[in-house]
C-alpha cells in the first residue's frame, strides 16, 4: 500500500516537472515571439543598422552570423569527425588517449567567455589580425570541437561490431571499412551532432565579442571577391554577429528603437536555432532510413 | 600427446590417404591479456573437407576459428604464439598480406550480419572494394554467388531491395554469398545456424553439403547432431585444449578420450 502511494506521488512529481519544463519552454519562446515577431520584416532583415535614428535593420549581422557559422562548420566538422574516428578506431587505451580525453573534457566545460578571451589573446593580439571573422570562427571551433568529437565518436562506436567484422573478414582494410561501413552507418548521428553544434555556434555571443568584434566593418554587398577588403566574404574583416548585436544593442544601444531591434533579433535567433534542432531531427531520421534501405 | 598424434594419423587415413592439407595449426597458444584461452593446439585442415569444432561453451571454439583469419588481431591485448600455416606459410609471419588472407579465408558469423544496403550491394561490396568496377562483371559475380548460396531464385526479382527485409535464414545465405563473392578458398563458420529456425537450419546444412565440393569449410557448432550430419571430421575442444580430432563417425562412435566420451554422451556441457 505504502509503495503504491509512494509510486503515485513520484509519478505526480515527475509529471509536474515535465509540465513545468514544457511551460517554461513554451512561455519563453512564446514571449520572445510575441515581443519580436512584429518587428521582423524584409526591411529589418536586409538593411544595415542605423546610428542614431529609429528604423535600422540587422542585415550585415545576419550575414555575418551565417558566414561565421559556415567557416566554423568548415573547420569543426572535418577535424571533429577525424578526432571521433581516431578515438573510436585507432586510439588504444594508453596514457596518451586518456590524456587526450581529459583534455577534451576540460575544453568542453570551459565557459564560452573564457574561450573568447583565449581567442582575443591568440587570434586577435598574437597574430596581429585584430578583430576578424576568421578569428571568431577559430574561437567557435575551439568551443565546439569537443562536442563534435564526442558525438562523432559515439556515432561510430554505436555501429554494431559485427558490421565492422563482416567487412574486415572480407579482406577490406581497416580504413576502407571505416569509410564504407562505419561512417555511412554513423552518418545520422554525425549529422545530428553537426547541426546541434551549428545551433550552438549560431547563438553564441561571448566567444565572438572579443574575436570577431562588436562592429561590422563597412561592406559592399556587390563585391564578392573574398580577397578584396570591402567584400562581405573577406574573412579578415571584423564582423559583428546577430547574437553579439543583441547583447550590444540592449546594453549600449543609442537608437531609440533599441529594445525593438533586440526583440526582433532575439526572435530571429530563436527561430533559427529551433529550425536547426528540427532539421537535425528530420535529417538524421531521413538519413537513417536512406542508409538502411536500398542504395542503388 | 601420443594419443593425439594417433588420432590425427587416423584422420589422415580416413579422409585423404594422399591428404592435402590447406591449414596446419602448430602449437597455438592464445592469450587474452593474462588469461590463456588456447593451449598448444595442433590441428590440420584438409582440402575440401567439412571440419566441425565442438565443445562446451567457453572452451575456445570461436577464439580458435578467429585465429585462422586473424580476426583476433582486432582485440586489444591478444597475444598469439605458435603458427598457422596456410599452404605452408605462417599467416602470422612477417610481411603477410592481411587482405589476401582474409579474402581467401572467409568468415560467416553467428548472427546474420548483412550491411544495411541492397541485396545486390551486399554481394558486390567485397568485389567492388577489391577493384572490380565493371557493371557486367559485378552482375555476373552477384548472380554466381547468390546461385551458389541457393538464394538466387528467391531474390532475383528484388536485387535492389534492402537486405534487411530478408528473413533470418535468407540473410544468413546472403552473408554466405557475400563471402563467396570474393572467391575464398576456405570458409569459416561460427555457429551459423544457432540463430535460425529448424527449416532455415536444414537449408543451410544442405548448402554446406553443396559448398564443400568447391570450398574447405571449418564450422563451429553447438549441436552434435549437426556435426554428425554435415562434417567429415570433428574436433573436440575443452577448456582451451584440443582433446581429440577424428573422422566424425569415429569420434562419435569410438571416442579415444574419456572427456570426449563424457561430452558426447551428455555427461556435461
Ligand atoms: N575478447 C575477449 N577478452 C577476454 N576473454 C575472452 C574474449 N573472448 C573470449 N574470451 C574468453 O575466452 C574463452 C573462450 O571463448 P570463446 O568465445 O572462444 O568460446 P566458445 O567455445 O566459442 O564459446 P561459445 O560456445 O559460448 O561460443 C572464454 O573463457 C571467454 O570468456
Ligand atoms: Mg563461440
Amino acid at each position: 500500500m505504502n509503495a503504491k502511494i509512494a509510486d503515485r506521488i513520484a509519478t505526480a512529481v515527475f509529471v509536474l516537472i515535465a509540465l513545468l519544463l514544457v511551460f517554461i519552454l513554451v512561455g519563453l519562446v512564446g514571449y520572445l515571439m510575441w515581443r519580436g515577431l512584429p518587428h521582423i520584416s524584409w526591411h529589418f532583415l536586409t538593411s544595415p543598422p542605423a546610428f542614431s535614428e529609429a528604423g535600422g535593420g540587422i542585415g550585415p549581422q545576419l550575414f555575418n552570423s551565417i558566414y561565421v557559422l559556415f567557416l566554423t562548420m568548415l573547420l569543426t566538422v572535418p577535424i571533429g569527425v577525424g578526432g571521433g574516428i581516431f578515438l573510436a578506431e585507432y586510439a588504444g587505451d594508453g596514457w596518451l588517449t586518456r590524456f587526450l580525453r581529459s583534455a577534451i573534457e576540460v575544453l568542453s566545460s570551459l565557459p564560452s567567455i573564457v574561450v573568447g578571451l583565449f581567442g582575443l589573446l591568440v587570434f586577435v593580439q598574437y597574430t596581429g589580425w585584430g578583430y576578424t571573422i576568421l578569428g571568431g570562427a577559430l574561437a567557435l571551433m575551439l568551443f565546439n570541437l569537443p562536442l563534435m568529437v564526442r558525438t562523432s565518436e559515439e556515432a561510430i562506436r554505436s555501429v554494431p561490431r559485427d558490421q565492422k567484422e563482416a567487412s574486415l573478414a572480407l579482406g577490406v582494410s581497416h580504413w576502407r571499412t571505416i569509410t564504407s561501413v562505419l561512417l555511412p552507418s554513423a552518418l545520422p548521428g554525425i549529422v545530428t551532432g553537426a547541426i546541434l553544434t551549428a545551433g550552438r555556434a549560431f547563438g553564441e555571443a561571448a566567444a565572438l565579442m572579443f574575436t570577431a568584434g562588436m562592429s561590422s566593418s563597412r561592406v559592399d554587398f556587390t563585391d564578392w571577391n573574398p580577397f578584396s577588403p570591402l567584400s562581405p566574404l573577406n574573412p579578415m574583416r571584423s564582423g559583428e554577429t546577430l547574437a553579439v548585436n543583441i547583447w550590444k544593442v540592449s546594453s549600449e544601444g543609442l537608437v531609440p528603437d533599441a529594445r525593438e531591434i533586440a526583440a526582433g533579433a532575439s526572435a530571429l535567433l530563436v527561430i533559427v536555432v529551433l529550425v536547426f534542432n528540427l532539421l537535425a531531427r528530420f535529417l538524421s531520421r531521413w538519413l537513417y532510413k536512406k542508409m538502411t534501405a536500398s542504395s542503388s | 600427446m601420443a594419443e593425439l598424434k594417433e588420432a590425427r594419423d587416423a584422420a589422415r587415413y580416413h579422409i585423404a590417404p594422399e591428404g592435402k592439407t590447406v591449414l596446419n595449426v602448430r602449437r597455438l597458444n592464445l592469450f587474452y591479456g593474462k588469461k590463456q584461452a588456447l593451449f598448444g593446439v595442433d590441428l590440420d585442415v584438409y582440402k575440401g573437407e567439412v571440419l566441425a569444432l565442438i565443445g562446451p561453451s567457453g572452451c575456445g571454439k570461436s577464439t580458435f576459428l578467429r585465429t585462422l583469419n586473424r580476426l583476433n588481431d582486432l582485440i586489444d591485448g591478444v597475444r598469439i604464439e605458435g603458427e598457422v600455416l596456410w599452404h605452408g606459410e605462417n599467416i602470422y609471419g612477417e610481411g603477410q598480406d592481411l587482405i589476401e588472407i582474409r579474402k581467401r579465408i572467409g568468415m560467416v558469423f553467428q548472427r546474420p550480419n548483412p550491411f544495411p544496403l541492397s541485396i545486390y550491394d551486399n554481394i558486390a561490396y567485397g568485389p567492388r572494394i577489391h577493384g572490380i568496377k565493371d557493371r557486367k562483371r559485378l552482375d555476373e559475380i552477384v548472380e554466381r554467388s547468390l546461385t551458389q548460396a541457393a538464394l538466387w531464385d528467391e531474390v532475383k526479382d528484388r536485387l535492389h531491395a534492402s537486405a534487411l527485409g530478408l528473413s533470418g535464414g535468407q540473410q544468413q545465405r546472403l552473408v554466405i554469398a557475400r563471402v563467396l563473392a570474393v572467391e575464398p578458398e576456405i570458409v569459416l563458420m561460427d555457429e551459423p545456424t544457432s540463430a535460425l529456425d529448424p527449416i532455415s537450419t536444414s537449408r543451410i546444412e544442405e548448402l554446406i553439403g553443396m559448398l564443400k565440393k568447391r570450398y574447405t569449410i571449418v564450422i563451429v557448432t553447438h549441436n552434435m547432431q549437426q556435426a554428425a550430419r554435415i562434417s567429415d571430421r570433428t574436433a573436440f575442444f575443452l577448456n582451451g585444449y584440443l582433446i581429440e580430432v577424428a573422422p566424425t563417425p569415429v569420434l562419435f562412435q569410438t571416442p579415444q578420450k574419456k572427456e570426449t566420451e563424457d561430452y558426447i554422451t551428455g555427461r556435461f556441457g
